[in-house]
């Protein structure tokens, strides 16, 4: 009889969860139902090839906007690579402002931003459609993105805000304003309060639920399947209690722990193409080769080069303004100094850890290649792989065919970056939000709240449109920017010049 | 040229004793105190966006704070027992500030406080005086 009842009542919990189960998949439907139809034709419309090719224009769009600067700034990234790195060493820092901001730290809380799944998931994803070639385009595309990250920062610092308490606010919705009236041109305003929006939907989308979301993707990979919410809700109390509750012991663990799983993950890389010495020279070979022929992937030359360019444009998000609101907080005498240190962040993000990546998927033979024509394997567009996988998987296995432990130090690093990059973007959000709302305690904390709660609904759902739609954002963000950018690129160079001469007569000199 | 005497500063006891110790001095000699306090700072540690913004706040709450609390007290008092006392409120690596500090200043010596910790301690986390002991680029009075 107790044995009845209780089967039933199991049965009957049963049941319930069930169709619980039922519902809340019939609610993720229904929202993924309404939020496609609402932003499809944004999505759509900001990944819109050019007519008759597969390109999309906001590939170009950076691109083409790198291209500019480099040529009008005459290789800026080359010509100041060597003073950008004295900078950080801290040779220009005058020992009396110790206690201030260094340069050393801004680049380091900017590149916990923008090191992340890209450099592991996007790499993997690019290589397994474009082949080896696509990693030619992206270092180039990474080398290029320099000087447009030279260019936004040092406007970032010029036009900040600063407060009588001595804070700071800074990014494209204060150049654009400020600058844009200092040269007397109109829709300054416009653009600043459009750049916010796109900035809070990049912070709500890309910068948050697609990272919690891939941080879930790991964690039950490890753990075996379990709900998404409950990652999501642990993830939201631990940023919560960081932005909200200003526990910064948590966020000055995991800055701490970031640099150091990223040079783990650099080691590990290097590691592997020491004990493949002998194949260096074949895998470049692949990439230069690929990078012109396709080496049998889809599209060619021009499909290899799409996903390159693509990678480098996510992964450094040079010209996207964020880096902008990230450097503007430091306090420098020369704006052009925070430009010259954060044309490094696309160089080590791009250049040194997406090609790390590239390079092990390569060489350890993930990628298979048909013995008989030299070409890669392809099926429904994507290379075929040695394992199956694709994506995180794909890196993984790579790194995992050297090291057997190495896929559970990629699972806590990808966790790890989903949470750095996480509180960076709640920052950059919160930045666009004051711009819009007015700075004051409770408008910080509504967008706080807001920001949790869309921590557990990316970590919960699988919601392919939101998060389409977060990632258009974020390019969106970079049309605005990059407009700004062409039209206050005059002012940088004043800046440069100035600076570079006065470099020059000694009147900026080293303290050590 | 009248004598100078830097003393490593930080309102502990151990520093208290050091101070005293130097204003018995520098009434023999009638040297003046350069009382130095290093607020333990690296331009290498990692921050986030937050702080980042708010550094300069706190810096400026720092320096204040240390100058009301803890320096300008000192200097009073012993500006009352007749010893001429200036101050120094510096951030930085502690012991290498204390040496870069003596050499600007070309101070006669340096006084420093030792907090007597166990040896075990000592091991795990080093001792400020002992190091200064090592890179002191003037001669070194360590005070128990």
């Amino acid at each position: 009889m107790q044995n009845k009842k209780l089967i039933i009542s199991l049965g009957a919990l049963g049941l319930a969860l069930l169709s619980g189960q039922a519902l809340a998949s019939s609610v993720d439907e229904m929202v993924n139902g309404l939020f496609a139809s609402a932003t499809g034709w944004f999505v759509n419309f900001i990944f819109s090839p050019f007519p008759g090719t597969s390109f999309p224009w906001i590939v170009a769009w950076l691109v083409v906007a790198a291209t500019v600067f480099t040529f009008y700034f005459a290789f800026i990234q080359f010509r100041a690579f060597k003073h950008s790195i004295s900078l950080v060493k801290g040779d220009y820092s005058d020992p009396n402002d110790a206690g201030e901001v260094s340069h050393f730290q801004a680049l380091a809380t900017a590149l916990s931003g923008t090191v992340g799944l890209g450099n592991i998931a996007g790499v993997a994803v690019a290589v397994g459609i474009g082949g080896p070639g696509a990693t030619f385009w992206m270092i180039l595309a990474g080398l290029m993105g320099m000087a447009s990250k030279f260019t936004e920062c040092t406007l970032g610092v010029k036009y900040r805000n600063e407060y009588e308490d001595g804070t700071v606010s800074g990014g494209p919705m204060y150049y654009l304003t400020k600058g844009f009236a200092e040269r007397g041109l109109p829709g300054g305003r416009f653009l600043a309060i459009l750049f916010s929006i796109f900035c809070i939907l990049g912070a709500l989308g890309g910068g948050n639920m697609f990272q919690a979301n891939q941080a879930h993707q790991q964690i039950s990979g490890i753990l075996g399947d379990f709900p998404g919410w409950i990652t999501g809700v642990i993830f939201a109390i631990v940023v919560f209690a960081v932005i909200v509750g200003g526990l910064k012991s948590i966020a000055r663990v995991t800055e701490k722990v970031v640099p150091f799983m990223g040079v783990m993950y650099v080691g590990a890389a290097l590691i592997i193409l020491i004990l493949n010495a002998g194949q260096i020279g074949w895998a470049f070979g692949q990439i230069f080769e690929g990078a012109f022929t396709g080496l049998g992937v889809a599209g060619g030359m021009v499909g290899a080069l799409i996903q390159g360019f693509k990678r480098a444009a996510f992964s450094n998000e040079a010209g996207v303004g964020s880096a902008a609101i990230a450097h503007s907080a430091v306090r420098t005498k020369e704006p052009i100094t925070e430009g010259f240190v954060s044309l490094l962040e696309p160089f080590i993000d791009t250049v040194v850890i997406c090609t790390m990546t590239a390079l092990v998927i390569i060489i350890t033979g993930q990628l298979v290649i048909d013995p008989a024509t030299g070409h890669y394997v392809t099926e429904g567009g994507r290379i075929v792989t040695a394992t199956g996988a694709s994506g995180v998987g794909l890196t993984s296995a790579a790194f995992e065919s050297a090291f057997s432990w190495f896929p559970y130090v990629l699972a806590i690093a990808v966790i790890l970056f989903a949470f750095s990059t996480m509180i960076s973007w709640s920052y950059y959000g919160l930045k666009a939000w004051t711009y819009l709302f007015g700075e004051g305690k409770s408008k910080e904390v509504t967008f706080k709240v807001i920001f949790c709660i869309f921590v557990v609904i990316g970590a919960a759902a699988n919601l392919g449109p939101v998060i389409d739609f977060s990632d258009a954002a974020i390019f969106a963000m970079a049309v605005v920017n990059i407009t700004g950018l062409y039209c206050l690129m005059p002012i940088v160079k004043r800046e440069l010049n100035s600076y570079l001469s006065r470099l020059e007569s000694g009147e900026i000199k080293k303290f050590k | 040229m009248p004598k100078k005497y830097v003393v490593a500063c930080d309102g502990s006891s151990a520093s208290g004793r050091a101070v005293k110790a130097a204003v018995e001095q520098a009434k023999l000699t009638g040297a003046s105190l350069l009382l130095v306090h290093v607020l333990e700072w690296s331009p290498y540690s990692f921050l986030t966006p937050e702080e980042i913004e708010e550094r300069h706040k706190r810096r400026s709450e720092e320096l204040k704070r240390a100058q009301v609390a803890l320096v300008d007290p000192l200097i009073a008092t012993l500006a009352s027992e007749g010893v001429e006392a200036s101050a120094i409120i510096r951030y930085g690596h502690v012991t290498e500030t204390l040496a870069e500090v003596a050499e600007k200043e070309e101070a006669a010596q340096i006084f420093i406080g030792r907090t007597g910790q166990s040896t075990l301690a000592k091991l795990v986390f080093g001792s400020v005086a002992a190091a200064l002991a090592q890179i002191a680029p003037v001669p070194c009075t360590i005070v128990p």
